[in-house]
């Protein structure tokens, strides 16, 4: 029942994206694999992911609509840049999927896992929660629509117990 | 050491149908100086985000020449977009960056380029093959005419005096910034 990841990459298609900004990311590996394929589409490996959010808002200065694909551990990467979007009112579609949370066996994604949403509402970002698959393409589909058409920030959070939370390998504690 | 102001009225001068990036600070006052442009969009903020910005729009408009116009501090707190700039190759991307070795709002403090470090080097480093240092008129001579029409993507760190500017503020609401770009390099009308 993978479906949903496809379901996204349809939305950004149906959505006129040309820029797919992205960090490294498991949950998103086929989004990614699919989006460097993709001829029409300009899969942009970045540093870190703060970087996007300016690439974003100069593809929009240049006509085109993006995506920045990230992690919840690189919400925080984002937070001053994310005054450009806010400052100027530039589109910005984020796409996050969740670490820190259902079924996390790593303390260390803890911190900005469990604040993700409250860090993105503070930086004046529209959330919008995905935990099951049926909900996915339509979510996406939905902030497209939300930040195209009003000029803001919409961010999708895709939880851990939709993507599968990552196994540690040795016994669990309890 | 090289005048700022004057470097880069140098470099917009009948600037065509150029795009321009500025990044916050004394970059922004320059180009505001060397005559305003709505297809110029200066940073008020985002620390980081013009060469970021500047690529993005480089890989949206890849018959335009997009020239982006920062601060030594600036590039450095982006060091890494260096190494995506290298990556995407852009080649209608320049970057001119304004060295002063200061960070010139906030007191003048020493930057690392005062202290050994070398951007143009960084530059090279991160995949941007054509990075150099110019410290002379005739040198800034030969990295106006790259920037304006060389294939990119190439950095041109300019080494300029640090001496104050006489003010000069751009506009600063970030919509109209917006909106008066897309205007003007796009024909678009946004509502």
């Amino acid at each position: 029942m993978d479906n949903w990841r496809d379901g996204i990459f349809e939305a950004i298609k149906a959505a006129g994206v040309t820029q797919v900004a992205y960090v490294p990311d498991a949950g998103h590996s086929r989004l990614i694999e699919r989006s460097i394929e993709d001829n029409d589409l300009r899969a942009v490996s970045l540093t870190t992911e703060e970087e996007g959010v300016a690439l974003l808002a100069g593809a929009w200065l240049g006509g085109a609509k993006g995506v920045l694909l990230l992690q919840s551990s690189g919400v925080g990467n984002c937070v001053n840049m994310l005054s450009l979007a806010r400052t100027c009112a530039f589109p910005l579609v984020m796409l996050v999927t969740m670490r820190g949370e259902w079924g996390e066996f790593n303390s260390w994604q803890k911190p900005m896992g469990v604040t993700t949403q409250a860090h993105l509402e503070l930086c004046g970002a529209a959330c919008y929660r995905c935990d099951r698959p049926e909900d996915v393409r339509e979510t996406v589909e939905t902030a497209f629509r939300f930040a195209y058409y009003t000029n803001s920030i919409a961010a999708v959070l895709l939880g851990q117990r939709l993507i599968g939370a990552k196994v540690f390998e040795e016994p669990a504690p309890c | 050491m090289l005048n700022r102001r004057e470097a880069v009225r140098r470099l917009l001068e009948d600037r065509g149908d150029m795009l321009v990036v500025a990044g916050l600070g004394q970059p922004c006052f320059d180009c505001f100086a060397a005559g305003d442009d709505p297809r110029t969009f200066y940073l008020w903020g985002a620390m980081g985000g013009a060469v970021p910005t500047g690529l993005g729009l480089a890989l949206a408009q890849p018959d335009r020449r997009v020239l982006v116009v920062t601060g030594d501090g600036d590039a450095l707190m982006s060091a890494g977009a260096f190494a995506t700039v290298g990556v995407e190759a852009p080649e209608n991307l320049a970057i001119c960056i304004l060295d002063n070795e200061r960070y010139g709002e906030t007191g003048g403090q020493a930057t690392h380029t005062a202290r050994g470090a070398d951007l143009a080097a960084m530059a090279a480093a991160g995949g941007v093959r054509k990075a150099r240092t110019v410290r002379t008129e005739a040198e800034l001579d030969d990295a106006v005419r790259a920037l304006r029409q060389g294939a990119g993507p190439l950095v041109s760190v300019v080494k300029v005096a640090p001496e104050s500017q006489p003010a000069a503020l751009p506009p600063q609401d970030g919509p109209h910034l917006k909106r008066r770009f897309r205007r003007a390099a796009l024909g678009v009308e946004d509502k």
